[in-house]
């Protein structure tokens, strides 16, 4: 069971540390488990891992789609392969390698896409995927995660030891606002609920839970009460939890990083209308491209903000 | 010699059953099949070490047949080794069969890798022989490729892969028979050649005759034995070998026919078996 943090703070270590971190324990443990990358192991914070574990390293160069396929081929001789790249060269540009030579071969990968949305900042448009899980969620059974802190992260990073099939974890690099006490556990598939509420349920992932925990103290503030879930596994996508704060609360609002056609969003609505319709309003981005900047400004400019929620869930409640 | 003549009599049997096999629905990949039918006599008659009573054998040598279009010249050879009755190549194409037009590691037993992509089986085969070699095995991978494949960007990211790798159990052949879907590989895209390009990427290149049995066996002997790159047997072949219909026609990458069209092509096929084994 996972266990909320009373006061949200920002973790005082990286995420990309902790998937290091993680990986290399499992590592020590399991001569399975073997890590690749596309040049971007500075980037990635998996330096030690490539010290430690030279044999099981494997370093491609800048050839994500031979990359992916590589993966495949490990994991066919009975590995368990952690490929990462930056999330736009880990999903759109290696669309067809994950479908047929990973998810059509029912193959056993996960691939790392670091620096979701506005979090890849400086590096502007051409690396800012708001469309990594939307290009991904077609494919038949493919497993999308997007950990929210870093307890959730290991949480995530441990249970991938354990499962079959293909992933595709979201990886914030930076420090995360914390949100889950250590030794938390979640189920693969199964939304975490943070904040129970009556008024309206807020379903946010990645960097815009702890937005969504802001804006439900900002609404009890007002007196409206908001529950707020974290729907970590966008795909597949816990509808059972999702319908029943819809009945609930009778509205829900989704908070994302990432373009709303074909995200969060989308999903949550797609959801809702088969099993509890009830209006949702969606924060995140509206079908635009990325651009550079500094994060807090982004943040600003995608309408990515705790006000953005907050106003988004007096509007869900006034269309009930 | 002797082992030749047998390796020539199964190879006329996996020409007559893969004709048979495509001759069912009236349709199919008739060209590039035949043009590797020779090297997977070899393959699977002599070179590579599998057990067909247990698939999923885990120290077996694997072939990743990246053309995934030649699937039923691939079925065939199973089916003959004894993966799976004979009668189930007639199922080809149809639904709910075991063997689909591209080749499926989840629907054919003795298929190891799914593919159908083009491109993708270099990157996949790359993988099996890094897995491999971490995990200790002493098995080779085989890859096959097709010229018109080399098209694809990925096939030379996996050629830097598999020499800055050194995967010398890796052993690639590219099915050199001159033709893609639209025409002449040359006229659609000239790629250039092919030895002097992955001996320029660093592997150790060969170039036979793809329908000499003894050429391609001696070159697979070749490249086992050295070391330190991976090996590449460029396979001189007719797209099309040895079925009278597809030589005749241009392209024959994929043809329709009627039982009529075809049945020359068998009744020579199978004259040319006959022949192989009272040779």
């Amino acid at each position: 069971m996972y266990t909320v943090k009373s006061v949200f703070e920002k973790e005082t270590q990286e995420m990309r540390a902790v998937y290091c971190q993680t990986l290399r324990e499992l590592a020590r443990k399991n001569p399975k488990i073997c890590a690749l990358d596309a040049d971007l192991i500075g980037s990635s914070g998996m330096k030690a891992f490539f010290e430690e574990f030279p044999d099981r390293a494997v370093n491609c160069g800048i050839q994500e789609s031979n990359m992916v396929g590589v993966a495949a081929g490990m994991s066919a001789a009975g590995m368990i392969p952690f490929a990462h790249s930056f999330g736009p060269f880990a999903s759109r540009r290696v669309l067809d390698q994950i479908f047929i030579s990973c998810a059509y071969a029912k193959l056993n990968v996960r691939i790392i896409g670091s620096d979701p949305g506005v979090t890849a900042a400086y590096n502007g448009g051409t690396h800012m995927p708001f469309e990594d899980m939307g290009a991904l969620m077609s494919i038949p059974q493919i497993t999308l995660a997007e950990p929210a802190d870093s307890v959730q992260l290991e949480w995530l990073i441990r249970q991938l030891e354990k499962e079959y099939g293909v992933f595709y974890i979201r990886l914030l690099r930076k420090n995360a606002i914390g949100v889950f006490e250590p030794g938390s556990q979640f189920a693969l598939g199964k939304i975490a609920r943070l904040r129970e509420g009556t008024d309206v349920a807020i379903a946010a992932s990645g960097i815009l839970l702890g937005e969504a925990l802001k804006a439900a103290q900002m609404l009890e503030a007002q007196g409206i009460s908001a529950a707020v879930l974290n729907p970590f596994c966008w795909k597949p996508l816990d509808s059972d939890t999702l319908a029943e704060y819809a009945a609930k609360c009778g509205c829900v609002v989704t908070a994302e990083n990432h373009n709303i056609i074909g995200g969060l969003g989308s999903a949550v609505a797609a959801s809702l209308s088969r099993t509890c319709p009830v209006p949702v309003e969606m924060v995140g981005v509206e079908d635009q491209f990325g651009e550079v900047g500094a994060e807090d400004y982004l943040r600003q400019r995608f309408d990515l903000t705790a006000d953005h929620i907050l106003r988004a869930a007096k509007a869900a409640i006034a269309r009930k | 010699m002797e082992n030749y003549k047998k390796l020539r009599v199964f190879a006329e049997e996996i020409r007559v059953e893969t004709l048979k096999e495509l001759a069912h629905l009236s349709f199919g990949h008739v060209g590039g099949s035949m043009s590797v039918v020779e090297l997977l006599a070899v393959l699977y008659g002599k070179q590579m070490n599998i057990n067909p009573k247990n698939p999923q054998w885990e120290d077996r040598d694997r072939l990743v047949m990246s053309k995934g279009h030649a699937g039923p010249a691939l079925y065939a050879t199973l089916a003959l080794k004894g993966y799976f009755p004979k009668e189930t190549l007639l199922t080809l194409n149809q639904g709910g069969t075991q063997l689909p037009s591209h080749c499926d590691r989840l629907k054919t037993p003795g298929v190891d890798m799914t593919t159908g992509s083009l491109g993708q089986g270099i990157s996949t085969a790359c993988g099996l022989a890094v897995g491999n070699r971490i995990m200790g095995r002493k098995s080779f991978t085989y890859l096959v490729l097709g010229d018109g494949e080399c098209d694809e960007g990925q096939i030379w990211e996996g050629a830097s892969f598999a020499a800055h790798q050194k995967l010398d159990r890796l052993i690639a052949f590219v099915d050199l028979n001159k033709q893609q879907l639209d025409g002449k590989c040359d006229d659609v895209l000239y790629m250039g050649d092919m030895v002097d390009k992955f001996t320029a990427f660093g592997w150790f290149v060969q170039k036979v005759n793809g329908h000499d049995l003894q050429a391609v066996d001696q070159a697979i002997d070749n490249a086992k034995v050295q070391s330190g790159k991976p090996a590449m047997i460029v396979l001189d072949t007719v797209k099309g070998h040895g079925c009278l219909l597809a030589e005749q026609t241009f392209p024959c990458h994929h043809l329709k026919f009627t039982s009529q069209q075809i049945a020359p092509s068998i009744a020579q096929a199978e004259a040319a078996l006959e022949a192989a084994r009272k040779a």
